[in-house]
């Protein structure tokens, strides 16, 4: 093909179309193996798609402009048990404080362990227990967690006395939320810092720059994307989260808060989520109100199924414009096919 | 490799003696690495009064681990002139030029031995940060950072009273300005300092790259292959403006280009296997080389 291109010639022959390949002409195993990829990449687009469809019916069917404004009520009667306001707002402000601890923390970790990692044991230790706590699963997470903000001195968390807290709080939740969504934000920082080729940095340490310098106005810039994937990531495994909510923030229907404070009132209070909502009006719960539990889960998915697409907005957004610029360079070296921060094809 | 030399595009115009004073025992490999070899110290001053030593490499070697890749190797770095490292490839021509400003200690396991002078300072009693700030260096792949060019360059300012470099005083942008002019490189960019560096060619980046090293102010500049990567036309670009650049910073330049050290070195040590095999100006090492291994090489045997 390069020949025909190169040719000086005054036409370009016509292109010899490539003959394409056939399956026939594989063995067995891999005729078999190319079908069963085939049935499993399909019969997972029909589950999401399904899942999404049935939601959406149901979610409709049952959804009233009402639900966003009207708080929970404990009632018998389906139209006096109010709507869904406290549990969104409990799941903002869950999110909010998980987000607000975890990012600035599993930023730091990332990049301590990409561009420091001294002592070396200690990164080890880190970077082991990172990956343990990614695989904690969030109800033991959950206990662990009430143990320690049940001690008294953490009483100022949520409520109590020095003797014993309550341990149950938008605080304390929030804070365990945190260590859930750290490991994504550390891993794709600290992936995302693996990839970036160590050339630029010694470019930056050759004109005189610490790595402080080199970290805050090189490194971290170029990133961007990628943290900010890792972050969204975060939020949607917080938000997705139940049990959690279900150990450390109470469950009471409304958000009820401490004291009178406004602001901190409510954070030392307890309160609801949306999951936690969810279930208590599933089939399963108390609350025993499939249609408003279908409504939750509906806007529940959506703002989930949005952080989904934020995350593919950012992480892939920068490449028309200015074009993912190290993955410029390793494509064309062939190192890499592109990495999962800079994948996508070479525009 | 034509044995037949091209023609110098440029040559100094300084008619220096002829350097004949080999370092001692550089050409019988470094068997020893106690004897210092201060031959560079003894042969007559050259001539040109611009020209004025800034960095000095006496009996240097260098190590990965426990593989020495730098055998004792003893050089003087000049301002006012330029000088080239030639070699095949593996012969330590990078890993010295890093020694310079200590670049190879961000490689685990690097060690050195021997003295590297910067000023008569050791390059270890200097603060790194201060040191790779007045020895700065433009590496083989261009590297602009993902920045907008103006940037680029302004990231490479000196930070005075910990002020952010963000905002753009007059002084800051005559100083990128100007570091563009000196790379050669304003004319082509002046409108579009705003755009981002990794839209322009390579060796417009190169080039950047350079303007990016030389707006640090550097005394002394060190050139990993620069023009590796690149075309013909932008290889003679920055080729003329090394020329250029060498009467106000010393330059060092690795290149297993050796038409190109030819073009533009005033000084040419020449390496084979971590040993320096011969050192001596540009002239002396083309036209009479010492060493067979340096005759072999110019003349295409290996490499």
């Amino acid at each position: 093909m390069a020949s025909v291109a190169a040719s000086p010639g005054p036409s370009p022959p016509p292109a010899v179309p490539v003959p394409r390949e056939r399956v026939s002409s594989w063995p067995l195993i891999d005729r078999v193996c190319y079908w069963l990829c085939w049935i499993t990449g399909i019969g997972l687009c029909v589950i999401a798609v399904a899942i999404v469809v049935f939601m959406f019916v149901k979610g409709i069917a049952y959804l009233r402009p009402e639900l966003f404004v009207k708080s929970p009520a404990a009632s018998l009667r389906q139209t006096q048990s109010g709507g869904f306001l406290d549990p969104i707002i409990g799941t903002f402000v869950v999110t909010a404080i998980g987000t607000a601890v975890a990012a600035p923390l599993g930023i730091a970790l990332g990049v301590w362990l990409s561009e420091y990692r001294s002592p070396r044991w200690l990164a080890r230790i880190v970077g082991s227990s990172i990956e343990i706590l990614a695989g904690v699963p969030s109800i033991v997470l959950a206990l662990f967690g009430l143990l320690i903000v049940s001690k008294g001195f953490l009483s100022f968390l949520s409520q109590g006395s020095p003797q014993g807290a309550l341990g149950e709080s938008f605080l304390d939740a929030g804070l365990f939320m945190a260590l859930l969504a750290m490991p994504l934000i550390v891993a794709a920082t600290y992936e995302a810092l693996e990839q970036v080729p160590d050339r630029v940095r010694e470019a930056s340490w050759a004109l005189g720059k610490t790595r402080a310098t080199t970290i805050r106005h090189v490194l971290l810039p170029s990133i961007r994307p990628s943290m900010a994937g890792g972050v969204v990531l975060g939020m949607g495994r917080i938000i997705g989260d139940t049990a959690i909510v279900t150990v450390l923030l109470g469950l009471t229907l409304k958000n009820e808060p401490v004291g009178s404070t406004p602001i901190i009132g409510t954070l030392r209070g307890t309160g609801s989520t949306l999951t936690s909502y969810i279930f208590y009006n599933s089939p399963a719960g108390e609350g025993n109100s499939h249609e408003k539990a279908y409504a939750a889960a509906f806007v529940l998915l959506m703002v989930v199924l949005a952080l989904n697409a934020l995350v593919t907005r950012i992480t892939r957004g920068r490449e028309p414009g200015s074009r993912s610029w190290w993955s410029g360079f390793l494509t064309r070296a062939r190192l890499v096919g592109g990495g999962s921060t800079s994948g996508g094809p070479e525009p | 490799m034509d044995p037949l030399m091209p023609p110098p595009v440029r040559r100094i115009a300084v008619d220096r003696q002829p350097n004949i004073a080999p370092p001692g025992d550089a050409t019988n490999g470094g068997g020893a690495p106690t004897t210092v070899a201060h031959a560079h110290l003894r042969r007559p001053a050259a001539t040109p009064t611009s020209v004025k030593e800034r960095m000095r490499l006496e009996s240097v070697w260098l190590a990965y681990g426990s593989n020495w890749v730098v055998r004792d190797v003893s050089l003087s770095v000049r301002q006012g002139e330029v000088l080239a490292l030639i070699g095949a490839s593996g012969s330590g021509k990078t890993t010295l030029l890093r020694s310079l400003n200590r670049l190879t200690e961000v490689t685990e396991g690097a060690a050195r031995s021997g003295l590297v002078t910067l000023d008569g300072t050791d390059v270890h009693e200097l603060e790194v940060n201060e040191l790779r700030r007045r020895v700065t260096m433009v590496f083989q792949q261009p590297n602009p950072f993902p920045m907008t060019i103006f940037d680029n360059v302004a990231y490479a300012l000196v930070e005075r009273n910990g002020r952010r470099r963000r905002r753009r005083t007059p002084e800051i942008e005559a100083a990128v300005v100007d570091a563009l002019q000196r790379a050669g490189l304003y004319s082509e960019v002046a409108d579009d300092l705003d755009h981002s560096a990794l839209a322009l060619s390579g060796g417009q980046q190169q080039r950047l790259c350079i303007a990016r090293a030389l707006a640090a102010r550097p005394e002394v500049l060190l050139l990993d292959e620069p023009c590796s990567a690149l075309d013909p036309i932008s290889t003679a670009t920055i080729e003329e403006l090394i020329v250029q650049l060498r009467e106000s910073i010393a330059i060092v330049i690795v290149t297993h280009n050796l038409q190109q050290a030819f073009r533009v070195a005033d000084e040419v040590a020449f390496m084979h296997l971590g040993e320096l095999v011969e050192y001596g100006s540009s002239k002396q090492v083309f036209d009479r080389p010492r060493a067979q291994r340096t005759r072999d090489y110019i003349n295409g045997a290996f490499g």
